[in-house]
């Protein structure tokens, strides 16, 4: 059995709320956020999702409560041979949906993030910037009751940066629940939101 | 403008031609080197069931010969008509039920039957070479032929028959060791063939594990994953296995056709008669096809079961 990551971590995160998940690297803020998206389950103790107790899920059970939750790898995991439309189309196109039903939604969720000129270039002749906002649009798509992100600007410049919070802000203004780990004092200095510190393994709440 | 451009673009898909079941890249390297695995052992496994097929339809065919055949010997000894003995012979053979043809070689034919041994010159009317008699037959109860035998000793002294038991016992133990080595070798390449074509799968779909694991995060379902992967690799196994198959097939489609030019040419006779058995029969064909479906299942399975396998890791 390894070290222990995370210990008496007890939080809860409320419906359309928006928090920061802080801490210094390997603090353990990409684990809190694996176990948070199911792909990782905790060696003891209790995660309730949705009023679920998440290790008690069934494997069909897992696919259709990630449908609920929306993911921002810090390394983006876009598919190289596909599309910037078909990346973000893609939790939608899993579901078995007819594409003529969701294509409207799709560009325009792109342009929302700024990707309306960019729908068929594939992720290789992406900026780093427009990856990033890919993936957001591709975690948005769904309409998730929650969003989790990881690291979303550690590949960006500033000025992108303020551009990217202000569309996780936007969002959760239209009632979706934002996690965004950052350790990036900056950019939670331009929104007063709660912080979750994460330190040796042990959460802080502060706001 | 701009709201007719939009209008356009909402209305025609976005999907990249051929990519709506392709969630998984085309054209990878390993895709490649799959495909020319598949092809290569489908190709192995189609000869020798193709091969298969030709040893065990030629061991039945001699069989049949050798049983559909029995030969009357006819000894001449001092004070006996042998012509005489050889007319008493096929009266009774005419008979006997079962038989359905049967005639004497003649004094000539007899000689000749003994040229290669003894030679052109000699002279073989001072020798008593025995007379015979070839007598075809269908479907011979064992009663019979003990009936057939006890009248032929009973009515014609000299005579004695041989219903090639011992010959055919022999080659039929002969064609069945070399029928079921011919199986052995069969299972052993199917073996061989799924192994290699399982192990070459699981490779190709860890190439892939990065669409896996997007799949799974986007929130597809493991059997939605399990399927894309399935109906790829099922279109893989069957490119790879259509082309190892046809190739097999036409070999043999080609040998078949050389026998016939060969016996339109002088001396070819003989070659004609052996590349005349490498000729597949409508089971031979079958066999090919059911070597390409069960590559193409294998292959399908394989990378399912690596899928699962997969989001078994993942989580």
């Amino acid at each position: 059995m390894g070290s222990e990551v995370l210990r008496d971590v007890s939080f809860s995160i409320e419906p359309k709320s928006f928090q920061f998940l802080t801490g210094p690297s390997g603090a353990g803020k990409t684990s809190l956020l694996c176990l948070l998206f199911l792909s990782l389950r905790p060696t003891r103790g209790l995660i309730t999702l949705f009023g679920r107790d998440a290790t008690r899920l069934r494997a069909h059970e897992v696919a259709a409560f990630r449908r609920r939750i929306g993911i921002v790898f810090q390394d983006f995991r876009l598919l190289d041979h596909l599309t910037t439309y078909e990346n973000v189309a893609l939790p939608l196109r899993v579901l078995g949906r007819d594409e003529s039903s969701y294509r409207p939604e799709v560009i325009e969720l792109l342009k929302w993030v700024g990707l309306g000129e960019r729908i068929h270039a594939l992720p290789p002749v992406l900026s780093g910037g427009e990856k990033q906002r890919a993936s957001i649009a591709r975690a948005l798509i769904g309409r998730p009751e929650l969003l989790l992100a990881d690291e979303p600007t550690g590949n960006v410049d500033p000025p992108l940066a303020r551009r990217l919070l202000r569309l996780f802000v936007e969002l959760h203004k239209s009632g979706t629940a934002v996690v965004i780990a950052t350790h990036d004092v900056t950019l939670m200095d331009q929104y007063d939101a709660r912080r979750l510190v994460l330190n040796e393994g042990r959460l802080y709440a502060e706001g | 403008m701009e709201a007719r451009l939009n209008q356009e673009q909402n209305r025609r898909s976005l999907i990249t031609e051929n990519s709506l079941y392709r969630i998984l890249p085309r054209d990878t390297v390993t895709g490649h080197a799959l495909v020319a695995v598949i092809a290569i052992m489908s190709f192995l496994a189609a000869l020798t069931v193709g091969a298969v097929q030709i040893v065990r339809t030629t061991s039945i065919e001699w069989r049949a010969d050798v049983t559909s055949e029995m030969t009357i010997q006819v000894r001449p000894a001092e004070n006996r008509d042998i012509e005489e003995e050889l007319r008493k012979a096929i009266e009774i053979t005419k008979n006997v039920p079962g038989v359905t043809a049967a005639r004497a070689y003649t004094k000539h034919e007899a000689d000749k039957l003994l040229e290669p041994w003894l030679g052109a010159g000699f002279d073989l009317g001072t020798l008593p070479i025995p007379r015979l008699i070839k007598v075809r037959v269908q479907n011979i109860g064992d009663a019979d032929v003990v009936n057939f035998r006890k009248a032929l000793s009973e009515n014609v002294p000299g005579a004695t028959l041989d219903d090639h038991r011992n010959w055919s016992s022999r080659i039929t133990t002969t064609a069945n060791a070399i029928t079921f080595i011919g199986f052995a070798v069969l299972i052993l390449v199917l073996i061989t063939t799924v192994l290699s074509v399982s192990f070459a799968t699981r490779g190709t779909v860890a190439a892939n594990h990065a669409v896996v694991e997007v799949l799974h995060f986007v929130g597809a379902r493991n059997s939605y994953i399990a399927n894309v992967f399935q109906r790829h690799f099922l279109i893989v196994g069957l490119k790879g296995g259509v082309f190892g198959g046809t190739i097999a097939t036409l070999l043999f489609v080609l040998l078949h056709f050389a026998a016939d030019l060969l016996n339109t040419l002088p001396g070819g006779g003989d070659t004609a008669v052996f590349l005349r058995q490498f000729g597949l029969n409508r089971q031979g064909y079958l066999g090919i096809a059911f070597v390409i479906g069960f590559i193409a299942f294998v292959t399908a399975l394989s990378s399912r079961i690596t899928v699962h396998r997969t989001l078994r890791m993942i989580d």
